[in-house]
């Protein structure tokens, strides 16, 4: 794997100068081979991971929903897909394969808000034959990522 | 009681270690960000656990022969010709240990006799003066310093030796400092010990752990040092099997059969569950290596960037998981500054002078930590520096 990108997948906030300390490579050469990558589109954003159950008050809700549909004509799964990426409730679209055809994660602020969209915004489209909605109850891990802090229980005390 | 009268003098006599009050401290204080341990924080490779846990559900529970098992002999005599072209028969020359420890520990009581010399390059590693002393020998420091990046050198050497000299510890890839002994450097020592009585205990916990394309050179591969050589290795640092408690030693047939005999007084044998694993880590093992050596690697070259950027002289050092700064433009001791550092700003680094007398004006950092990790505690480090200007 690219050595850059291993680097910037586990630690996004690290600066040119410090990735090129890491890497062996020059500052500019860092800056270059980034700037590549988000203008070919191999880096596509850059995120936090953020478990909102530790904030009060926050109302999120997420849910998985299991989407069948009837491939078109012309354009298979691309156009629907496009259509179910464009709605800002909807978090990640995936092409799956087995019982169903895309997975979509959606979130909202209430359970209310989300079976809403399912029946009004995504069954309705055209071939969409069924929808399942299943909520999350608890995140444990995201990303890679330990939503709860994990202890490091090394020996602190041995040299 | 009067227990201090009952109680062995010699044991009685060690120092207690000279950072337990430090830790202490680190104990009671909440958001500290350690850079103090040394141990890695991978997990054992899944496939080396799942064999054990194999090996605890079909009920091998019993005991090994004292050696230890045949196979993990086998593997071990392997893996150190594969990767250090050195030779060894798995019936005769190796001895399965409890932990890296317990073999130096059985090398230094089997090679030694009461009134003998041990040489021990400083800084290093806390356990052989200790050894050297229950055994009735004398530990003689030998000072590596910062100038040669902390290797041992042929003069410094040479100095040290008298008619009482029997063992010289070589501890590289070093604790605290990350100094690496390459062919050449260690070709001088060899130089000076050809021809002599005097015996090497070369401690190579951490030969997987070296950078800058420079595998690990073994003394014993060197012309004429097998034969006065006793290699200690363990899975410990290389495949994150700290707790496992698994090492061993390799060495000449006389001395491997007395390090036996004492190992079979004392221990019996290596705990067997830990010994199927390292089998499956020793068999299967090389790629987890090699991903865990190129994260460090990075890890280490975004911390010596770190310290010196922060005006701490920082020595690149090429093996282990450490880095030995200098804290001397501070203008304080090791110990305040490892106190204050975790007082004012809630960052544990350990002091050179855990090291030996010699670590003064130094600090030990673990980069055995994410990036994320590193980067909140250099930044506190900076902080504190500025705050203390």
């Amino acid at each position: 794997m690219n050595a850059i990108l291993k680097i910037l997948s586990d630690n996004p906030r690290l600066s040119n100068a410090e990735i090129a300390a890491m890497t062996g490579l020059t500052e500019e050469k860092v800056g270059e081979e980034i700037a590549h990558f988000e203008k070919s589109g191999v880096i596509c954003g850059y995120r936090t991971v953020i478990n909102w159950d530790k904030i009060e008050h926050t109302d999120k809700v997420t849910a998985i929903i299991e989407l069948k549909v009837t491939p078109r004509k012309d354009t298979g799964f691309e156009a629907i897909a496009e259509e179910v990426m464009g709605f800002d409730e909807v978090e990640s679209v995936s092409l799956m394969s087995g019982g169903y055809d895309f997975s979509v994660c959606v979130t909202g602020r209430t359970f209310q808000e989300i079976a809403l969209f399912v029946a009004k915004r995504l069954a309705p489209l055209d071939s969409v034959t069924s929808t399942t909605t299943t909520f999350v109850l608890k995140k444990y891990k995201e990303d890679g990522i330990f939503l709860s802090a994990q202890d490091d229980e090394r020996g602190a005390d041995v040299l | 009681m009067d227990y201090d009268s009952l109680l062995n003098a010699t044991a009685l006599a060690i120092p207690p270690s000279g950072i337990r009050r430090f830790f202490d401290i680190a104990a009671e204080m909440e958001d500290v960000i350690s850079l103090s341990v040394g141990e890695p924080d991978f997990c054992t490779p899944w496939h080396v656990r799942d064999v054990a846990i194999d090996s605890l559900q079909k009920g091998r529970t019993g005991y090994s022969p004292n050696r230890g098992f045949t196979a993990l002999c086998r593997e071990i005599c392997s893996y150190y010709s594969r990767r250090f072209g050195l030779d060894y028969d798995f019936k005769t020359n190796v001895v399965v240990t409890v932990g890296g420890s317990e073999a130096i520990d059985l090398a230094i009581r089997t090679l030694v006799n009461p009134g003998d010399e041990v040489l021990v390059p400083q800084p290093s590693f806390v356990c052989y003066e200790p050894i050297a002393r229950l055994a009735g020998a004398r530990a003689v420091p030998i000072v590596t310093r910062v100038e040669d990046e902390f290797r041992l050198t042929a003069e410094a050497l040479k100095a040290s030796i008298s008619d009482r000299t029997k063992l010289l510890i070589l501890p590289f890839p070093n604790n605290p400092t990350g100094a690496v002994m390459r062919r050449e450097h260690l070709e001088s020592i060899a130089e000076v010990l050809r021809g002599t009585d005097i015996l090497v205990l070369a401690d190579e916990i951490y030969s997987e752990l070296t950078y800058n394309g420079q595998p690990h050179v073994s003394i014993a591969s060197l012309e004429g040092m097998k034969e006065r050589t006793v290699v200690v290795n363990g899975f410990s640092k290389s495949y994150a099997m700290t707790g496992w408690r698994l090492g061993y030693a390799l060495g000449p047939e006389p001395v491997i059969a007395v390090m036996t005999k004492v190992h079979q007084y004392a221990i019996m044998c290596a705990p067997t569950t830990s010994q199927h694993a390292a089998i499956e880590a020793l068999r299967n093992g090389d790629d987890d290596i090699i991903k865990m050596r190129d994260e460090y690697d990075m890890r280490r070259r975004l911390i010596v960037r770190g310290f010196n950027e922060l005006g701490l002289d920082c020595f690149e050092p090429e093996g282990a998981f450490y880095v030995f700064p200098s804290i001397k433009s501070t203008g304080m001791t090791s110990e305040d500054f490892c106190e204050r550092l975790l007082r004012k700003k809630h960052v544990a680094v350990v002091p050179g002078t855990a090291f030996g007398e010699c670590g003064e004006g130094f600090v030990r950092v673990s980069y055995a930590y994410s990036t994320a990790h590193i980067n909140e505690a250099l930044r506190r480090i900076g902080q504190f520096l500025r705050e203390e200007k």
